[in-house]
């Protein structure tokens, strides 16, 4: 069965090295295709096949069954189309998928699910393990000349071995290859083979794929004539040679939102200079995309620029204005002072390229009738991007989303095809969507193979269940949420025992009770990471079945929990610690609800922003304080039983520099901030009043929370400083909320390993598999911020949609140099004031960053000082509405309209329990 | 994502075999007419040549001779045109390197237990283990080769020794899957790598010997495939020992298949 030939020899890291592999050839791999009684096959449960009668669509070049065979370089290019449910019956060759894993991971990540979809009928043929479809490559031909070989010979062999198994219909093997060459030669040898246009085109019955095929920059395609715009990109090995020698370095192209002509690229590595290097002007940028790796070189010292602070959008329709262009690059190169200068480069080539799928809109070409019309994607950070389409009148106006195909070094904007329709611009659900793929939250509904693991209803506690578990059924428990709330995740009970002590317990609800390790349930919920609130959503991290009803602890029922119970004296000190899973029934849900909520809607109409972090304070810390306590315990707990495996939850200390702004500003009103400490600077916050100005301390927190860093988790093994700075604790993490964090569920599995109630399992402690963990919940715990706060903009644009122009007070958080960053409290809003504005001449700005403060004419602008504004909705733009903000002189006129706005947002909000309680924490814990 | 994949979705290693296959095995005894017993043994491109002298009486410093059974002195080195790993870790002039002192050390634990060392008291076995070729599995190799040449040498044995190979592919979609006889490729990819030497008929292990972390849930699959590598060779070994003739020239002998 094993014929063994030794094939390789290959170079790596500049020696030239002398590799044998062994290559096994085989004849018991199975062709895939159901109908075949030759071909065993290969063992039960194996990748579902072909089918016996191909279902594929009707085409009018070849009407009868077959399979398609694509080549590398098409199943690059057009995974789009081969994605479609219409195309089916695909065989992928070994040679082909390799190809691609080499070349683009998304692209091969996207086939390998495709090949595991039963539905799609694709198979992978192991081709270059066959005995009868392996080649040696010839003397003279470079390996990309024989795979292509390979390929057409597996084609032939398909095409000879179907006929052996005819049945009763003759079954084609159809080679789709864009390459002119290889087509001829295929056609040469006999093989049917067509270009993907030529085939997707001849599918009578489905006439919409043809716009998602992509263009792909071969001739015909040269309508711009041979204008050169761009240099040419450097080759990788030439690239990889110059980053070795530095004369390029290697690093991230950003894009600058504000300015199209203009990108840092970070540089990889730890040196210290050139971290940061601009790039200014379109052929400098030469064709480079947000988030591309790029190799740059760098500019000789006196054609280093400053980074300019002019906004430029590219607004061209025309191809040609390329003079247009360089007038434009112009205005930056406005004179400044040398000590502005940054380090400057251009970019010479790309080493990986990080395209995705882009949300946005159609900007439909003037010309009547044409096909090729010019895209705008949503992020400004992204070029626009030329397209084909015949559907441009149904297009116009909606939301979607296009993939980038190329960026010829003729044209202005990359090229790129259609993907998919989202629904019309400025439509609630479609901008939710948009904001979901924007912010890549996972929002797919669960699947049935996710929803397969959930327990069986009616669900009862067994036997089973109660081994390792102790039952606290007999406790006054109760819970304290907010109105409205679904998903209860803790609970908490407090008795005297009899040695005059107290007991203390918050119970947490035990979500890993029913989240099996690496189940599908499981690995859809590391993939969400956590729940997502949206005005008027809730995407939720586990199926609502979990959320709102076996993991809610709700009153009356039998829930399973996990406990953690202190015994503590009078004075709160905690003597005892103990942890355990158990069985609660919890006797009331308690609301916030009572008195004070009622007294929050009466005043409501003043000041709600003010009222809820107010008001509602004393509950909440009760609550809060327990949590913290819990999550504090826990963390010790499991960080003493694993040093190395801890799932822990740290708040670096921010560099003192970061409170500068803070220090000067509160100076600027007679008050001092101490920032050597957390604690010092809490106490400093909190006799920070002004008697005149109650709004102020408010203001120097909010200030405050701006200078702090991001709270990240991370893996015991892989770190040495543990410090929550936010919260003043040497070791913390986040144990109480497993319903809407998987953070929660893998401390809950690693303190239940650590009691012994539950066993261990291989992922558990393993510290590079934990640390990759943390990177992804890191990621989607910021996602899901920006996703709200995107969520919020939006919904009060609605709000102001209907309201016209609004006048307010506002406070100033920030002085820029052109603009100020106001805060209207009434709404929680913030906003930038623009001085300049277009088509009117700019008034005389001074800025001073030592105060900080701004000059605008005569009026003088600090941090904190009040303000009046109008606010509007500036909707000039479908794509990008915003909140605009022109400030008003200071008026004695009052208006109240704010209740019909709370009230708005609020109906919009579903249950968003802790946000509303945390409200002030959310970005520091 | 970059790096090897061990196993594809078609359920196919790197090298084309599947997870439970062997290298393909090739031996031979008597390769050495001056040694008292000699094999030579490959496994897929791993080749390795033993040699055995004596039961003959202890060399040396008689002090260091156990009274009641053989000395046994295994020595291990890897030709300087091996190729493998060991390429860059060898030392510049004479002497084994680190890992070929390893090997010698862990052979003689095997051996140990293999040999009726009480039958040849006040005597010493010389066992010369050189790797002329590395590609994964030089332990396991050296091993088997050392017991193809005591059998050879006509020294008393519990069983045949044999030792074989596993390691763990965790593949990003579906269940991780154990892997036999792990070539070159697939040990540089870091994953857990699992020696185990067996004696042939004892149904005891000699040597289990584990490289990196492995959750002990997963040790099982692993064991179980390194212990089937095991009576996989051994077949093979066996029917090597078996066709060859003790008294003749094995030269002429063809190459068994």
């Amino acid at each position: 069965m094993l014929t063994s030939r030794t094939f390789v020899k290959r170079t790596r890291a500049g020696a030239v090295v002398k590799v044998v592999r062994e290559h096994y050839l085989r004849d018991d791999i199975a062709c895939g295709a159901a109908a075949c009684r030759l071909c065993t096959p290969a063992g039960s449960g194996s990748a579902p096949g072909l089918e016996a009668r191909p279902s594929g669509p009707a085409s009018s070049l070849c009407p009868g069954p077959h399979f398609l065979l694509p080549d590398t370089n098409l199943l690059l290019h057009q995974i789009d189309i081969l994605e479609d449910p219409v195309i089916k019956n695909v065989i992928v060759l070994q040679t082909v998928l390799q190809e691609v894993r080499h070349r683009s991971a998304p692209v091969y990540k996207r086939i390998r699910d495709v090949i595991q979809n039963p539905e799609k009928h694709f198979y992978s043929f192991t081709n270059e393990h066959h005995r009868e479809t392996y080649i040696e490559q010839k003397r003279g031909e470079t390996s990309n000349d024989r795979n292509d070989r390979a390929i057409r010979v597996a084609v032939k062999w398909y095409n000879e071995h179907l006929k052996k198994t005819e049945d009763a219909e003759k079954i084609e093997v159809i080679f789709l290859t864009n390459d002119n060459t290889n087509k001829e030669k295929a056609l040469e040898e006999g093989i049917t083979a067509y270009t993907c246009e030529e085939y997707i085109k001849s599918l009578t019955a489905n006439p919409e794929l043809v716009d998602r095929l992509a263009c792909v920059s071969d001739e015909g395609k040269e309508i711009e004539g041979g204008k050169i715009i761009f240099p040419e990109h450097i080759p990788l090995s030439k690239l990889q040679q110059g980053i070795k020698s530095g004369i390029y370095l290697q690093g991230t192209y950003r894009a600058n939102r504000e300015n199209y002509l203009e990108a840092t690229v970070w540089v990889h590595g730890d040196a210290e200079e050139n971290k940061e290097i601009i790039v200014q002007g379109l052929k400098h940028l030469n064709r480079a995309i947000h988030e591309d790796v790029v190799a740059v070189e760098l500019l000789a010292k006196d054609e280093w620029v400053a980074p300019s602070s002019v906004v430029l959008q590219d607004d061209g329709q025309n191809e040609e204005d390329i003079e247009n262009e360089e007038e434009k690059e112009n205005i930056l190169k406005t004179s400044v002072s040398k000590d502005m200068l940054r380090p400057t480069g251009r970019v010479v080539g790309i080493i990986k390229r990080n395209w995705r799928p882009y949300c946005g809109m159609l900007s439909k070409s003037q010309i009547k009738e044409a096909r090729r019309h010019l895209f705008t994607p949503a992020d400004r950070r992204i070029p626009r991007i030329r397209i084909e389409t015949r559907q441009a009148d149904t297009l116009e106006g909606q939301r979607i989303i296009v993939a980038i195909d190329g960026w010829p070094r003729n044209s202005r904007y990359p090229n790129g095809h259609f993907v998919k329709n989202l629904g019309s611009a400025g439509d609630k659900e479609t901008e939710t969507e948009v904001l979901l793929l924007e912010h890549d939250v996972p929002h797919q509904a669960f699947s049935q193979a996710v929803l397969s693991f959930l327990p069986k209803m009616p669900w009862s506690i067994t036997e089973e269940d109660m081994k390792h578990r102790e039952d606290l059924r007999h406790l006054t428990v109760c819970s304290v949420d907010p109105p409205g709330c679904t998903d209860i995740d803790d609970a908490l009970h407090c008795r005297e025992i009899g040695n005059g002590n107290l007991e203390v317990g918050v119970h947490i609800a035990d979500v890993s009770h029913f989240i099996r390790p690496g189940n599908a349930l499981d690995e859809e919920s590391v993939k969400r990471g956590t729940t997502v609130y949206l005005c008027e959503k809730r995407i939720d991290m586990v199926p609502e079945l979990l959320s709102s009803n076996l993991c809610s602890l709700r009153s009356n029922v039998d829930r399973l929990a996990f406990s953690c119970i202190w015994e503590m004296n009078h004075k709160a000190e905690i003597l005892k610690t103990r942890f355990t899973k158990s069985i609660i029934n919890s006797k009331v849900t308690l609301t916030l609800a009572s008195p004070e909520v009622r007294f929050h809607m009466d005043s409501e109409t003043h000041d709600p922003i003010d009222l809820q972090t107010k008001e509602l304070k004393e509950t909440n810390s009760m609550v809060e304080e327990f949590m913290l306590l819990a999550n504090i315990s826990v963390a010790q707990k499991i960080y003493d039983e694993f040093p190395e495996f801890a799932l822990l939850r740290k708040h670096p200390a921010p560099p003192p520099s970061n409170y500068d702004i803070l220090v000067k500003a509160a100076k600027s009103k007679n008050l001092e901030i101490k920032t050597d400490s957390a604690k010092a600077l809490a106490e400093s916050l909190d006799k920070a009043e002004s008697p005149t100005f109650p709004y102020l301390n408010t203001l120097l927190r909010i200030l405050t929370t701006r200078c702090m860093m991001q709270a990240v988790y991370f893996c015991s093994g892989m770190d040495n400083d543990f410090h929550h700075y936010g919260l003043a604790s040497p070791i913390y993490t986040h144990f109480t909320s497993p319903i809407r964090r998987y953070a929660d569920i893998i401390v809950h599995r690693l303190l239940a390993v650590a009691i012994g109630a539950d066993s261990t399992y291989p992922e558990l402690t393993d510290k590079h598999k934990l640390a990759e963990m943390c990177k992804n919940l890191n990621y989607r715990h910021k996602m899901a911020q920006y996703a709200q706060r995107a969520s919020v903009a939006f919904h009060t644009q609605l709000f102001f949609k209907t309201k016209g122009v609004v006048n307010e007070d506002a406070y100033i958080l920030f002085v820029r140099k052109n603009a100020i960053v106001v805060l209207i409290p009434k709404y929680g809003l913030e906003g930038t004031v623009f001085f300049e504005e277009k088509d009117k001449p700019t008034p005389k700005l001074e800025y001073n960053s030592e105060v900080p403060s701004l000059t605008v004419e005569d009026t003088i602008f600090h941090v904190f000082d009040k303000v009046k504004v109008n606010i509007m909705l500036d909707d000039s733009n479908i794509q990008h509405q915003k909140m605009r903000m022109v400030l008003v002189e200071p008026k004695v006129r009052q208006p109240k309209i704010s209740k019909s706005f709370f009230l708005f947002i609020r109906s919009n909000m579903i249950s968003q329990k802790k946000k509303s309680r945390f409200q002030t924490h959310v970005n520091i814990f | 994502m970059a790096g090897l994949e061990l196993v594809s979705d078609a359920g196919f290693r790197a090298d084309g075999r599947r997870p439970d296959e062997l290298r393909k095995v090739r031996a031979r005894l008597g390769v050495l007419a001056r040694a008292d017993g000699s094999a030579y043994l490959e496994q897929g491109n791993t080749k390795v040549l033993a040699a055995v002298y004596g039961p003959h009486e202890v060399r040396g410093s008689r002090s260091k001779a156990p009274p009641d059974r053989a000395l046994l002195c295994c020595r291990c080195s890897s030709a300087p045109f091996a190729g493998g790993g060991e390429r860059r870790r060898r030392p510049p002039q004479g002497g084994g390197d680190r890992r070929s002192g390893e090997r010698a050390l862990l052979l003689r634990g095997v051996l140990e237990g293999a040999v009726l060392g009480q039958l040849y008291p006040r005597s010493q076995i010389d066992v010369h283990v050189q790797v002329l070729q590395a590609d994964g599995g030089e332990l396991g190799a050296s091993v088997s080769a050392a017991g193809l040449a005591l059998q050879d040498a006509g020294v008393a044995l519990r069983g045949p020794v044999v030792a074989g190979s596993a390691g763990l592919a965790e593949p990003p979609a579906g269940p991780p899957v154990a892997l036999s006889d792990l070539s070159a490729a697939e040990e540089a990819a870091g994953g857990p790598r699992l020696v185990v030497a067996t004696v042939a008929g004892s149904g005891q292990l000699a040597l289990c010997q584990l490289s990196a972390r492995l959750h002990q849930e997963r040790l099982r699959p692993v064991l179980d495939a390194a212990q089937a590598a095991c009576r996989g060779l051994h077949a093979v070994l066996d029917g090597v020992v078996r066709a060859s003739d003790p008294l003749g020239d094995t030269r002429t002998l063809p190459w068994p298949q």
